[in-house]
């Protein structure tokens, strides 16, 4: 990575929020709304390519932070009739709860069986959303009644069901995670993250304490996974089991993969690039698991680092 | 093998020139009469779009083929009667890949891409439930086949329809006086461990304690289960009734393994066509099933007593006498499910003309007529049976049908009353905000 | 019924799906250890054997146990043909890359899995087996033919274990296993011998799917449960112990069988799957392996 020019970065940034605010009042009703998921989507990406990007940590089991945002958001709605601001914060508070355990435990391990113990403690997660099927509606899930997803600021209330709403509310919470991760991995702690990436025991041998660094990553990752959990529970209404299946953990890998592991634009493009791909061959041919089986392996062979990955090797050294 | 599942030809068997043609003609013909001057004739001549979100991948794509059938079938019946209002239907259809976040991008698809009049014919129950909030944001009525409790718990909302198929909650109270007459009293219930299983485990006791029997065991199982044996021995040796619901790909393994577990001195058996649809109940192993009975939704093997209407359809709809696809013994309809896909679409036509439908603008109009609904009488409409309508939680009721397996088919032997499988309302969509 | 015979079930349930896992869990250890390489694609494999037992059964008319031997001698070689060709045309050119390959069979996956669906549809099918004798217990009936998968996969185990042990190419590829560039070095011929390995490992997945395939169904979304549980196996019997992963394969299937005797099965599943991961997290190298080298 050649150093890049701070002023240089966050004006690309920036300028790609601007865009997408911009998209909001061009788009088609469709892709608008496609769009507003993508973005709440990608906030999963950003936080899955945290750790797996820049710490080098492959996990297999994050659908369990995506989806203990998801149920601590919806259900504290459903059940508890909390607010959305209230429920917005308990689902992030899941999440990070969530996360330093998972992460006390499953960091003392590395590698595939990294991979492995997180993909089993998602299952149990999983596996439990599905026993306590009273509160959680298991397999089936639950909707958040539309008239619970308001959002009442001063004088002013906000229907989350409204297309604009939900769309710039997606943004902004797209962006503030952009912009945060940016600044944690340009940050010193992020030099060290990378460092551990690289080589962990030539750096605890420099003095730092890998484990607390580790421990904190899998907190902010597990932490962004559940605000964008949360999110898609307030914003679209449902709350369902299937989100913590082991299919939703490889997602956020394959988009990150797609996109390009430890650049900050990577988990947008990939999240944008496979939902497109998907919704186009979908239209004329129902065998689009074949394309899109097809693509990804097109796309390793000859884009080995990930869409923004390979830009950035091969014409854009400074891009984050 | 070239395209054995019809997944090319379906779509356009609905979407031919000459249908699209005849469509604009009767069109053309209708935007003089009064009513639809308003309208400009490419507007009034333009088909009514039916939105079929529908389970082409996934584990639900063996039931959402014969959905595609059946609804193909339907389309092209009633556009050759003269369509709705007279406009031609257009079925517009999109997979879901039976996934509920896949499901609630769709039904958005429908309302702002497509611009279809309603969306229609889901079957898998988390599929509804996590499509409902974008039907409900969208306004689009969404008439779904699914057969689950979900629409008639009131607990989505005033846009999603089930006035084609009876749920579940009311087709097991429906079995309950029949298995406690005729097959036994101490029943032990053997279902899936979730949401599906769950109406099951939950309604069979009370309906079945009001009968004089008793559930003395319920045994769940979870659904990635693929081997069923080690469960057996909580069946109760008292037991005279098995009760068993499985769904999904393993269910003719369970079968087998009942039956090498028992051998020929088994306990009586009821189970759900669920276990079996898509699957031939003549396949290795599953002779163990002679003698034992089944509820159906609608009867898949050609009954003696057919009504004329329900030979027409069967024939619509490809289907031989032993509800097999005509011309592949091996492909195995879903004919318990699937009628209700006809059914549905036929109630769509008489709400859109009650509502005298023209457009998207007209969707509350439209919720409002399917509300108004009542009864829907048996015949070529209707062909499983006759039932009636509760606007008030939108689901429909009807008959049941209990069959025996004799000699490696399904026979009839009771149908149920309507009445049997009533139960109180548990709310009011009528009182939502449209 | 009594707790003696309800366990004596429980463990003979648990028998088959250990034999069953230990062939497929094998087959993805091989590849693991040998190659490096996660492969996500092996549970699709597992599915295509099945798939394959199905189509040629029915092909072939007469006795139920001739289509049967037939699947069960051609369809690993044609799932290991196809192993073979996605090894040289992707996994080879993608250098073994460990996330690229994982992203490679991510999209083999999907692409089988979808091929299945469009050739053979959504049913779940049934082989017949090749023999049908029930044994009779004094307390209840038990399947002959499931008795003798456990015996099949014994057999095929010993078998692997001798070539591995015993032959050249057993050498060969522990030699690769041990240290892929001094093999190099020493003028063994790498890369064959990953080809040979993954398609290797793609066969035990096709076999154990023929033969389960009787007692359980063809189906295109199979996959799926075999590749995690095989999965798990690797890990807790530790990377590339072939021992290792038999013991595990027992211990896995035999828990599965017996906690469900106490515990309502999603709470057992539960709580097997949260031993599993302690274990694994307070003995990360698995129960036979060694430390990381």
């Amino acid at each position: 990575m050649t150093e890049a020019s701070p002023a240089k970065a966050y004006s690309l940034h920036l300028g790609v929020i601007a865009l997408l605010f911009a998209l909001s009042f061009v788009l088609p009703d469709y892709h608008h709304g496609l769009i507003a998921r993508i973005m709440v989507l990608a906030v999963f990406a950003m936080g899955y390519n945290l750790l797996f990007g820049y710490v080098g940590l492959l996990s297999l089991g994050h659908a369990m932070f995506f989806a203990a945002g998801l149920y601590g958001a919806g259900l504290s709605v459903y059940h508890l009739g909390w607010s959305v601001p209230a429920a917005f914060l308990a689902g992030i508070a899941c999440g990070a709860l969530l996360a330093l355990v998972i992460g006390v435990l499953a960091l003392r391990t590395s590698g595939v069986a990294f991979m492995i113990v997180t993909m089993m403690f998602a299952q149990v997660f999983s596996l439990l959303m599905l026993y306590f099927a009273v509160w959680t509606g298991g397999d089936q899930g639950l909707v958040v009644q539309q008239a619970a997803r308001v959002l009442t600021l001063g004088g002013t209330t906000l229907d989350l069901t409204n297309p604009t709403v939900r769309y710039m509310s997606a943004l902004a919470l797209f962006s503030i995670v952009l912009l945060a991760t940016l600044a944690v991995v340009r940050s010193r702690y992020g030099r060290v993250l990378v460092a551990v990436r690289e080589n962990e025991e030539r750096t605890k041998m420099l003095g730092y304490d890998t484990f607390s660094n580790k421990l904190a990553a899998v907190v902010v990752s597990g932490t962004i996974c559940a605000a964008s959990g949360a999110a898609y529970a307030l914003l679209f209404g449902y709350v369902g089991s299937s989100f913590a299946s082991v299919q939703y953990s490889i997602l956020p890998l394959l988009w990150v993969l797609l996109g390009g592991a430890a650049t900050a634009l990577g988990p947008l493009i990939g999240t944008l690039f496979m939902y497109y791909v998907t919704d186009i061959t979908s239209g004329f041919t129902s065998a689009y698991l074949l394309i899109v089986g097809v693509a990804l392996i097109l796309l390793v062979l000859f884009f080995p680092k990930g869409i923004m990955g390979s830009i950035r090797q091969r014409w854009l050294g400074w891009l984050p | 093998m070239s395209d054995k599942n019809g997944f090319f030809d379906l779509s356009k068997t609905t979407l031919s020139r000459r249908t699209a043609l005849k469509g604009l003609a009767a069109g053309a013909g209708l935007a003089v009469a009064p009513g639809f001057v308003r309208y400009s004739q490419a507007q009034s001549s333009a088909p009514v779009k039916i939105g079929f979100q529908s389970h082409r991948t996934g584990i639900g794509a063996a039931y959402g083929r014969w959905y595609e059938k059946t609804s193909a079938a339907a389309v092209k019946a009633i556009n050759d009667a003269g369509g709705i209002n007279g406009r031609q239907v257009e079925l517009v259809i999109e997979d879901d890949g039976t996934d509920p976040a896949r499901g609630a991008e769709v039904v958005g698809k429908f309302a702002t891409q497509h611009k279809t009049d309603i969306v229609f014919g889901t079957l898998f129950s988390h599929v509804v439930i996590g499509s409902a909030p974008a039907a409900g944001e969208n306004k689009i009525p969404y008439f779904v086949v699914s057969e689950g409790h979900h629409v008639a718990s009131t607990k989505l909302n005033r846009y999603v329809f089930q006035p084609g198929i009876t749920d579940v909650k009311s087709q097991i109270q429906s079995m309950a006086p029949w298995i406690a007459a005729n097959a036994g009293k101490k029943v032990t219930q053997i279902f899936p461990d979730f949401a599906f299983g769950y109406d099951h485990r939950d309604y069979l006791p009370p309906a079945l304690k009001a009968q004089g029997a008793d559930v003395i065991a319920q045994i769940a199982i979870p659904p990635t289960e693929s081997s069923f044996t080690k469960y057996f021995p909580q069946i109760p040796a008292e037991t005279e009734v098995i009760y068993h619901v499985m769904v999904g790909p393993a269910v003719l393994t369970f079968v087998k393994e009942l039956g090498e577990f028992y051998g020929s001195s088994r306990p009586q058996l009821f189970g759900f066509m669920d276990s079996l649809e898509a699957t031939d109940i003549n396949s290795p192993g599953l002779e163990f099933l002679d003698g034992s009975h089944f509820w159906e939704g609608s009867p898949r093997y050609a009954q003696a007593d057919d009504s004329p209407a329900q030979k027409a359809y069967r024939a619509a709809v490809g289907i031989d006498d032993n509800g097999a696809a005509v011309g592949d013994a091996k492909d195995v309809s879903t004919a318990s499910h699937m009628f209700g896909c006809w059914e549905t679409l036929y109630v769509v036509k008489k709400a859109m003309e009650d509502a005298g439908y023209k457009g998207p603008e007209d969707r509350a109009k439209l919720v409002e007529a399917t509300e108004a609904l009542k009864e829907f009488a048996e015949g070529p409409e209707h062909p499983q049976g006759p039932k009636t309508f509760n606007g008030k939680i939108h689901q429909c009721f009807g008959i049941q049908n209990i069959s025996k397996v004799e000699g490696g088919k399904l026979k009839v032997v009771h149908k149920t009353k309507i009445e049997d499988g009533l139960y109180e309302a548990e709310g009011d969509y009528t009182t939502q905000a449209l | 019924m009594h707790f003696g015979p309800h366990l004596l079930l429980a463990a003979l349930e648990g028998l088959v799906t250990s034999a069953v896992l230990a062939l497929t869990a094998l087959g993805l250890s091989l590849v693991f250890g040998v190659m490096r390489v996660v492969n996500v694609a092996h549970g699709e494999f597992f599915m295509l054997g099945a798939v394959l037992a199905w189509a040629l059964s029915t092909a072939i008319s007469g006795h139920p146990a001739l289509g049967f031997v037939a699947a069960l001698v051609i369809a690993p070689l044609i799932v290991g043909a196809v192993a073979l060709v996605a090894e040289r045309m992707v996994l080879r050119r993608l250098n073994y890359n460990p996330e690229a390959t994982i992203v490679a069979t991510i999209g083999m996956l999907y692409i089988i899995q979808q091929l299945a669906l469009t050739f053979y549809g959504p049913e779940a099918r049934p082989v017949e087996p090749p023999f049908s004798y029930r044994i009779l217990l004094p307390w209840f009936g038990y399947s002959g033919y499931k008795l003798s998968v456990v015996a099949a996969s014994a057999l095929l185990l010993v078998a692997t274990w001798l070539v591995l042990t015993r032959t050249k190419v057993g050498l060969l590829m522990r030699a690769t296993q041990y240290d892929s560039e001094t093999a190099q070095a020493f003028g063994i011929p790498v890369d064959r011998v990953y080809g040979g390995v993954f398609a290797l490992g793609a066969m035990l997945a096709a076999i154990a799917a023929v033969l389960i395939v009787p007692i359980s169904q063809a189906h295109y979304l199979m996959g799926q449960d075999p590749l995690l549980l095989s999965f798990i196996v690797v890990i807790i019997g530790g990377l590339g112990s072939l021992r290792g992963t038999l013991v595990a394969a027992v211990l896995i299937g035999l828990s599965d069988g017996i906690i469900s005797m106490f515990f309502s099965p999603t709470l057992a599943k539960i709580i097997a799957t949260l031993v599993v991961a302690m274990v694994l997290v307070f003995r990360p190298q698995g129960l036979f392996g060694t430390a990381s080298r």
